[in-house]
This record gives C-alpha cells, structure tokens and sequence, in this order.
C-alpha cells in the first residue's frame, strides 16, 4: 500500500511515517502527492476566522512571515491582501506552488460575495504560483457561487469501511494490553456501534470510556486473554447501556466512568440531560404559555367557541374547513399577534388579573427563556407576533400544576 | 398631596446606602422634603438607613449561604477537571480533547442570578485559577463580539475587531493600551506566557502568588451566564474553536440555565455537544430561597419594622405570581420600609426598645396628638376607665408614660409570637392536607388577618392532631420544646417549662397501657384513619380515657392556650401603627404598575393630570373643552360594538375640526387603543388589550 505513496521529493521515511498516521486513506494521500509535490502552505480554520482580515493575516504570516502580515491595515479588504501579497512575492517568488488550505470551507458561503469566486482565482490576482485547497463536508454544488469562477477540482474521500475503522482504532492500544487483545474490543465495540455511529472521533471516544470495563474479568483473574466469547457476554449489555446514555451525550463521560466504579447497586440512579425537563415557572408565566399554545395550535375562527360562554352548540364538523382536516400539531406552531394571546390568557386564568407592567414582561421573560419565539422583527413595538415553541408533553405537565385541563381547550382533541 | 392616581410625579426616592457623604446628605435631604412631619424627619431617615443597611448585609450573608453548597461542588468540579487533566494515564489521555462543562440550573428568576455568578467567579478566583472570564448573552450578538469580551476579560487589554462602527472608539483608545487581534490564538499565546512566566516564580508578579500552591495550569473558565438566550451558531462556533486549542489551552465552561438542561440539546448539535463533558448541578429552587428569607428577615422579632398581612399578600403574590425573583422580594420591603419612615411620623418609635423608650419621651405635643388619633389608642382609651381616659387624652406626660409601656408590651408581643407561631406551625404541617398550611408563610399570613383559632381550619387541625399516634405527638412536641429553648421572654420561658414536664410525663406512661392508637402504622391515609378512629370513639364512648390521652388532651390544651394569649392578630396591639406598614395599595402601584390604567385614566379624567379644576364635569362626562384625544377616547368607549366611531362626525364637516378628529383617533392608534381595519375607508376597530 505504501507505495503509492511515492514522491521524488520526499525521503522514504517521512513518507512511511505519514502512512502510519493516515491509516486507510493511502489512495488520496497519493493523489493529493502526485497532484502537488513539496508544500509550502498555510493551514487556515474558516471558523476561526471571525473577519476577513484575520484570515488574510493568518496566510500572509504563514507564507512571508509577521513583518507581511503587520503590513495589513486595519480593516483590511480583499485588494488590500492582494495588494500585500504582490508586494511580498515579488520579494520572494515562489519556488514551488504555494497552498492555502482552508477547513470548513463551507463558512466561506456566509462571507463576503466575491471573497469565494476571488480565492478561486487568487493565482491571476497576485500572479504567483498559488493553490487553494478547500476541505468541506458539504458538496461542491451546494456553494457554487453563481458569479462566475473557476470550478475546483474534486477529490472525495470516502466513508470509512468496518475493516478501515477497525484498522485505524487498533491504534490506539492500550500499553500495558497485547495488540489482539485490543483488536479484539474493537471489534465487539464495532459490532455494537457500528450501525449507528460511523464517527471515528465518537467511536474514539467509546472505545477509551468501555475498555476499562472490559478488562475487568481480565483483572480478576476469571478469564483469559483469549477467551472472547466470555469477553463478550461480560461486556455486551454494557455497551448497549453506553448507546442509549453517553453515546447521545446524557450522561458525560466522567459520569460514566464514575457510573462504572459505583456499578450496579444503584443502577438507573443517573438521569441523563433529557430527563430534567420540568420546569418551574411564576403562576401567570404558566397561563401565558397555556395560552399562546392554544392560540399556536387552535384556529383563530375557534376562539369563540372555546372561550365565550355563550357560544351554542357548534360541533367541529360545522367549521371544519377543508384544509383543516390535517391535525395542527402536525404542522407545528402557527404564529399569533399579542392581542389575541392576552385575551385567551384572560379567559382561562382564573381569576381577574390587571393588565399590568409585569404581565408584559413576563411574555418577553418567555421570549428569553425560549419557551415563546418572536416571529415578527424586533422593532415592531405595535402588534408583535409570537410562536409557541414548547411540545405537547411539556404544556400538559405545566398546565397539570395549575389545574388546568388543556385537552378540552384544543381543537385538534375535539 | 393626592395617592389615588398612579405615576402622578412623586418625589422619587433614590435610595443607596452605599453612596459617599456628600451623597448621604442629598438623599436626606431628598428623604425629608415633602415628608409628614417634618420635625423629627432626620431622626427618622437615620433609623430607616439603619434599618436598610442592617437587612441588607443580613441578605447577603443569607445569599452566600444558600449558595454555598451549589458553589462549594462548583468548585471542586473546576478542580478535578483541571488536576485530571494533568493526569498521563492511558484513559485520561483519550479523553483529554473534550472540554469540562458544568451545566447550572439556576431556575427562571433570572434577575437573582447575578449575585450568585458573582459571587462564583469571587471564589472561582480565590481558589481555583485568576482566569475567569463571565458573558452575557446581550453583549454577544456575533462570533466576534464573543471572542472580544472573552479575551478583553481575561487578558484585559482592548481587543481589535474589524469592525467600522467601533473604529473611532477604537482609534482613542489604542492611544492608551496596545491592542490585540481577536482569535483565540492571542489567548493562547498570552496564557502561555503568563503561566511561564508564574511557573518560574517572577518576583513581583501579583498574579502568581494567590495560586503558587494550586495546579500548575490554572484552567480558563468561561462562564455563559444566560445560555437560553445565546444565538445557537454563535456558541456551536466558539466552541469549535475552543476545541482546537483544548490541548494548548485548558478551557472549561460554566453554562448558566434558567430553565432545564435539555435546553443544551436544543442549542447544540451533537457533533458540537459531543466536544463537551458536561455535569449537572442543581441549584435550591426559589421557593426554598424565598422561604429562608422570609424566615431570617420577617419571622424575627430582629427587625422592628413590620409588614401587615396586606402587604406581605402583596410581595408574595408578585413573588408567586410574576416573576419567582427574591431580589424583587426584598426591593418590596426596601420600598415598605422607606414609605413607612416617610410617611408615618410616629415611626421614629420603630427602633430597639431602648431607643423606642427615649424617643417617646421626646415626643412633641403634635406628636402626641396623633397618638391619640390612632386607632388602635382610641380602642385602648375606650377601654379604660373615664378619669383615665381624660388624663390619657389631655395629659402629655401621663401620655407618655402610658406609651412606654405599650411600646414595652408591643415589643413583648412579637418576643412571644414568632416562637409560639413557629411552634404551631411546626406542629400542623405535616397534617394530611396542610389545613393550615404547608409553609410558615401561609401560616404567618393567617394570624396576621385574624384570630387564628376562630378559624374552622384551626378547628380541623387540632382534631387531627388529636388523632396523632404517640410517638408521632411526641416527637412534635419535643421539637416544639427545641424551638421555645432559645426564647427569652418569662411567658415563653414558663411555658417551655409546661410542655417539658408534659414530655417527662409521656415518657413516663407506662409502656404496658396499649393504646389501640399503638397499633395503627405510622403513615396512613386520612380517610382510613378517620374510620378507625370513628370506630375507636363509638366502642368506648362510655368507657374512661386512658391516661395516654388525658395527657394528649391536656397537652393540646396547653397549645391551645398559647396560641389564644399570643397569635392574636397585630391589629389587635395598641400602638401597632408606630412598626406595622399598611399601605398595600402604594406597594402594588410601585412594584406592580398598571401603565394602561394610569393611560384610561387620563384620558378619562384629564383635569387631574393638567391640573385644570375647569375640566372638572359633575356627572364623570368629559367636558368638551378637554383635549381631542379625550373627547375620541370617550366616543371610542361609548361606541357599542360594531358601531363606528366616526358616527358623531355628523354632516357638515368643518375642516379644522376634521384635521382635529383624525389627529386624535391616529393618537388613540399609537396607544393602541383602537386600530384601523380594512373593512372601509377610515374604519377603525376597537383594541381589547393594547400593547403598551
């Protein structure tokens, strides 16, 4: 496999070396080798770079040093860079291509219009033997600027098979373990995780939490190395708890390991980050969300016959209209304006309530702690319009507290 | 000087104790004009500051201990993390490139987190790193800011964004410091250098020295103060990029959460969660902290200052109602407080008891005069015999011996009731169905109304504590005696010495007497243990009392007495005026404001506002020389629904007239009273519930 790396330029070893350290991805790295040569390049996160300016700063520095890039004016524009780099390479003309590499390439959608289209054609700009590699886990197509610029060319690395996988986590073996022992463990995490998970990183991270767990037997002298099969039973229902807890991040990584140490006399004591859902709200707080989740999920026409006393005897079918036949909480929340939030709330609390500051504040207090969204912009003062953005579950939960029976009051539960 | 119309001007007390003397002197100044009585108006604004000063130190005192257990693991957390990190072990070395968070459930009270984040980076900083850094979402619109704040908090220095709206702020200030770029690499650089710079010792170094003994890397705490309101790409980012520098840099997030931790799997995606190590930590629900509060600050005969039920319904239902915020809580009693000293010149009485003594020798005649006005001396002097009578109310120095006296009693009234208070409460509130009360609030709120063991729930609560299994009475008995312990008061005292010898006596009862009380199980159901108790009464009705419960029965009795001689209700007290603050209307209107109402009514009654008698009408009509928009206002009211308004815009129309007319009905539309609709031309529709 190693010998598609091959590049006149490079000593054998180093080649070797960076084999080992991109396991699996020999095909490309000899692509990438064949296409390019010796680099001298500039590695630039587009996440990181919070202006434009810093990522100018950042090339500049890596290629000519900090005197070039203190060169820079504050602030500065695409031709400012342009105009720098010229100035520089004509100093220092490149021997070889030089290369910009930009992770998170995707990003660069969000910046300014042209700073795209201009890298892709940075080498006619400053007239220098330049590249640009951009590193994205979004498709060419979806960033395609529609000014025209010269299209890339594209170099897909593709999935991780099971066997690469496999290869590339028997790395990172335990020292004072032999290496079947650890190939082995993978493979069981694998079996388990496989189906779900195809993040080497994630997996990574799996392998290091359960492998303590793992050598148990091993520890206490009640299995052999060898003995897979036993290996397995012991650490299978264990994994399969990981998946449903750490692996979705309920429950942190050293709570799980602390999890492992206490073990199982008090088993399902931890409750991951999902279960903590209630929360305590001031009484009015509490009607104002009952209220805009019946005015996100009942139709406005409804209204009368949910809170006027007097309303007759309207049966659903009498103001179904057609395209109402579809369930509201399957569409979600649909948006309502103050006024009809305040006078459903004032029908369904209890008791007579003044209009007063705080009532008010409470609604944006809501807003804050997104249980309501504002959907009308924020300066409009006059008639602002809001979303309900709590599920079904949790405004059954909260209106239990105050007494409230939410059900009857919905249009879809009619 | 007219109270029934709200946000009329009054003089507008700003109150800081804090502030320098010269600044003192103004607020006195403030606090004296315009106030009732304004001869002992000095004396009254020193004891209110007193008063305000003293339960202020005492809230925050009160603060740092509720806190205490939620910081204390707090910062364990921090430490762990960052001796961990220094660990070379195989699992730990895997694990290094998540960054430890400490997600902290603060409850919704939002405006009471502050002191409890401040007090958190104090300690943080104290003990555990000099790099803490905290963030507010309001200051963080996008990445960059973000970044800015982070780097301009911990590094200190003025920090560049390419941004040209700050360029001119900017330009002044780097006259004065040298500024950086904003990326994290700086931060990186910086700290590299400063913890160099302490690992070798540099002499001089003020940093270096409150951490020489902690962890060679002190980590860099961040803390998000209101996470919910954060721009959910703003923080996926930044925390990708603090995940590239984790190994360089030893990051560590304190998120603040006002609702529940889910709320992070709502903000976050995975792939950006899964960069975190996260750990929960709950804090006391407000409830809890409220409750404390009330028990340190208003259930001690400490503060001479009181609040009467009204007042207290008022602060508790804004607390339970709309907005669960303790801070706002005690902003009500700062505010009671100073309207009382302001307001009632008999307040200069509402000091210790010493003091309170030797200022009522100082009463003046006027003074006096309103002591004889009050109402709870009228019903004193009504009392007494008719000589006495006349000396009380003609006679000053008579007077003033006789307050002393009362003033001695008034202080002896609330020696005995709160610990008798606490002890009733103790006793009822692990009844089935809380009859009066699950807290001591609702409790304290009873007695204040009236008399307490009139009430049926009274009633009902000593019926079942007379169904109390032994032990159980007991046990409420003895923690009734540990309450009374401390009490100083003789009445209290000798009472204490009543129940302890009831104790003995139970104790003593002999333990062969079965009592088929014994038999019942400690937690049953009310219904259950009503039926068996019936069925106990009907078999032996005729038979004698054991002795178990002519003791239980003396017992309650005994209870009973004590609370008939001491939870009688404040109104009751002579003299009651010169402590309790009364005025619940005044608090609503400050603490809870109407602002539509104050609009309705200006528009309803226009003369109070301009100040103009001429405007007045006899029948409550708006007279037409008051303003248009009043005149619209009335005619928007009075309009029935469906009918348009414009309708007594009859005939002829005289142009000015009209230019008059639509300029009110688009003044009404900007208070959001009315709104124009598309029905018609010029058509408008009435407004239930304005915006403003």
């Amino acid at each position: 496999m190693a010998a598609l790396l091959q590049h006149p330029g490079y000593e054998e070893e180093r080649l070797q070396r960076v084999a080992e350290q991109l396991p699996c991805r020999e095909v490309q790295a000899g692509i990438l080798l064949s296409l390019m040569g010796q680099l001298p390049h500039a590695t630039v996160s587009c996440v990181e770079c919070v202006s434009v300016a810093l990522l100018f700063e950042q090339v500049l520095l890596s290629f000519f040093g900090c005197d070039a890039a203190s060169l820079l004016p504050r602030s500065a524009s695409l031709s400012d860079f342009v105009r720098i780099y010229r100035q520089q390479c004509s100093q220092s003309p490149a021997k070889q291509t030089r290369y910009i590499v930009m992770e998170k390439a995707e990003l660069l959608r969000d910046t300014d219009a042209n700073l795209l289209p201009a890298l892709l054609r940075l080498q006619e700009l400053v007239e220098d033997n330049v590249t640009i590699i951009l590193l994205s886990e979004i498709v060419w197509d979806k960033f395609r600027p529609n000014t025209g610029c010269f299209e890339p060319l594209l170099l897909h690395f593709p999935d991780y098979s099971k066997g690469e996988l496999h290869t590339i986590l028997s790395q990172d073996r335990h020292p004072s373990y032999s290496d079947e022992f650890y190939s082995s463990y993978i493979n069981i995490l694998l079996g388990v995780f496989y189906s779900v998970c195809r993040d080497l990183r994630e997996l990574r991270h799996l392998a290091a939490l359960n492998f303590s767990k793992f050598c148990e037997p091993l520890e206490e002298g009640k299995v052999k190395e060898t003995d897979t099969h036993k290996l397995w039973r012991n650490i299978e229902p264990h994994l399969k708890k990981a998946m449903q807890t750490v692996y979705l991040r309920e429950v942190s990584s050293v709570q799980w390991e602390q999890m492992q140490q206490t073990e199982e006399k008090e088993n399902g004591a931890l409750r991951g980050l999902s279960a903590h859902t209630h929360v305590e709200l001031p009484y009015y707080s509490k009607f104002l969300l009952i209220a805009a989740y019946l005015a996100s999920y009942n139709p406005a026409r409804t209204d009368k016959r949910f809170f006027l006393k007097h309303h007759g005897k309207i049966r659903k079918t009498n103001f179904l209209k057609k395209n109402e036949k579809t369930s509201n909480h399957l569409l979600g929340p649909k948006p309502f304006p103050l006024d009809r939030l305040l006078a459903i709330f004032y029908s369904v609390v209890d008791s007579r309530v003044a209009p007063t500051a705080s009532i008010f504040s409470q609604i944006s207090s809501l807003v804050t702690l997104q249980l309501l969204t504002q959907v009308s912009h924020d300066d409009q003062l006059d008639a602002p319009k809001y979303k309900c953005a709590v599920s079904m579950d949790f405004i059954c939960a909260i209106s239990r507290t105050v007494n409230f029976e939410i059900v009857k009051y919905l249009y879809d539960f009619l | 000087r007219d109270t029934t119309w709200p946000y009329q001007c009054f003089g507008c007390f700003v109150f800081k104790p804090s502030a320098k003397k010269k600044k003192t002197l103004s607020l006195a100044d403030h606090f004296i004009h315009g106030c009732e009585g304004a001869e002992n108006s000095e004396k009254r604004f020193k004891l209110c500051q007193d008063l305000w000063d003293q339960i202020k130190t005492d809230t925050e005192v009160l603060q740092d201990e509720l806190n205490r257990n939620i910081l204390d693991s707090l910062l364990d957390f921090t430490r762990k993390c960052s001796s961990t990190r220094q660990h070379s072990d195989w699992a730990s070395q895997m694990r290094a490139s998540e960054i430890p968070t400490a997600a902290l459930v603060l409850g919704v009270n939002v405006p009471d987190h502050d002191m409890t984040f401040q007090s958190l980076s104090d300690l943080l900083q104290q003990s555990v790193t000099p790099y803490v850094a905290s963030v507010q979402a309001k200051e963080c619109g996008a990445l960059k800011h973000l970044i800015k704040r982070v780097l301009e908090r911990l590094m200190g220095t003025v920090v560049t964004v390419d941004d040209e709206e700050e360029e001119e702020a900017e330009q002044t200030s780097a006259q004065h410091h040298k500024s950086v770029h904003c990326s994290l690499s700086t931060l990186c650089d910086w700290y590299n250098t400063k913890t160099k710079k302490s690992n070798t010792g540099t002499p001089g170094k003020k940093r270096s020295s409150p951490v020489r003994d902690g962890p060679q890397q002190p980590p860099v705490v961040i803390i998000f103060k209101d996470l919910e309101a954060f721009n959910p790409r703003v923080l996926q980012d930044f925390i990708l990029i603090c995940s590239r520098y984790i190994e360089r840099l030893p990051l560590m997030f304190i998120f603040g959460i006002a609702t529940s931790p889910s709320t992070i799997q709502h903000l976050l995606p995975h792939s950006v969660s899964s960069l975190l190590c996260i750990e929960l930590f709950q804090s006391l629900s407000c409830t809890q902290h409220l409750a404390t509060v009330i028990d340190k600050l208003i259930l001690t005969k400490q503060f001479p200052f009181k609040l009467n039920g009204k007042v207290m319904q008022v602060l508790i239902s804004i607390f339970l109602y709309h907005d669960f915020s303790v801070r706002k809580f005690i902003k009500g009693i700062q505010l009671a407080l100073l309207e009382h000293f302001h307001s009632q010149p008999l307040s200069v009485l509402c000091c210790k008891k010493k003091e309170a003594l030797l200022n009522v020798m100082q009463l003046d005649h006027l003074d006096l005069e309103r002591i004889r006005h009050l109402l709870s001396f009228k019903r004193y002097v009504e009392k007494q015999e008719p000589r006495e009578q006349v000396d009380l109310l003609t006679d000053d120095t008579h007077l003033k011996e006789v307050c002393q006296k009362l003033i001695k009693d008034l202080h002896k009234y609330h020696k005995n009731y709160y610990p008798i208070l606490r002890c009733l409460h103790t006793l009822t509130s692990s009844l089935p169905r809380y009859p009066l009360g699950k807290q001591i609030r609702e409790l304290h709120l009873i007695c204040l109304e009236k008399n307490v063991w009139e009430s049926e729930d009274y009633q009902s609560a000593m019926k079942l504590l007379k169904m109390l299994a032994k032990d159980e009475l007991i046990a409420l008995l003895q923690r009734c005696a540990e309450i009374l312990q401390p009490a100083k008061s003789k009445k209290i005292k000798s009472a204490l010495v009543q129940l302890e010898d009831m104790l003995t006596k139970f104790k003593q009862l002999d333990s062969n007497i079965t009592s088929p009380l014994k038999h019942l199980q400690k937690k049953t159901d009310l219904a259950q243990l009503q039926k068996t108790l019936l069925e106990m009464n009907e078999s032996r009705r005729a038979k004698k009392l054991s002795p178990f419960e002519v003791l239980r029965n003396e017992a309650l009795e005994f209870i009973d007495s004590l609370v008939k001689s001491h939870l009688s209700p404040p109104e009751s007290q002579v003299l009651n005026e010169v402590c309790y603050y009364t005025s619940s209307a005044t608090v609503r209107r400050h603490l809870n404001a109407t602002p539509r109402t104050s609009i309705q009514a200006a528009l309803n009654s226009p003369f109070y506002y301009l100040q103009n008698d001429r405007l007045k009408t006899e029948d409550g009509t708006v007279s037409n020389a008051a303003p248009d928009i009043c005149i619209a206002y009335a005619t928007v009211v009075s309009a029935a629904e469906g009918n348009d308004p414009d309708s007594d815009n009859f005939g002829k129309v005289d142009e000015v007239k009209h230019a008059r007319f639509i300029r009110a009905v688009s003044e009404l539309e900007f208070l959001g009273f009315i709104k124009s609709t598309k029905q018609k031309t010029d058509h408008v529709a009435r407004l239930t519930w304005g915006g403003c």
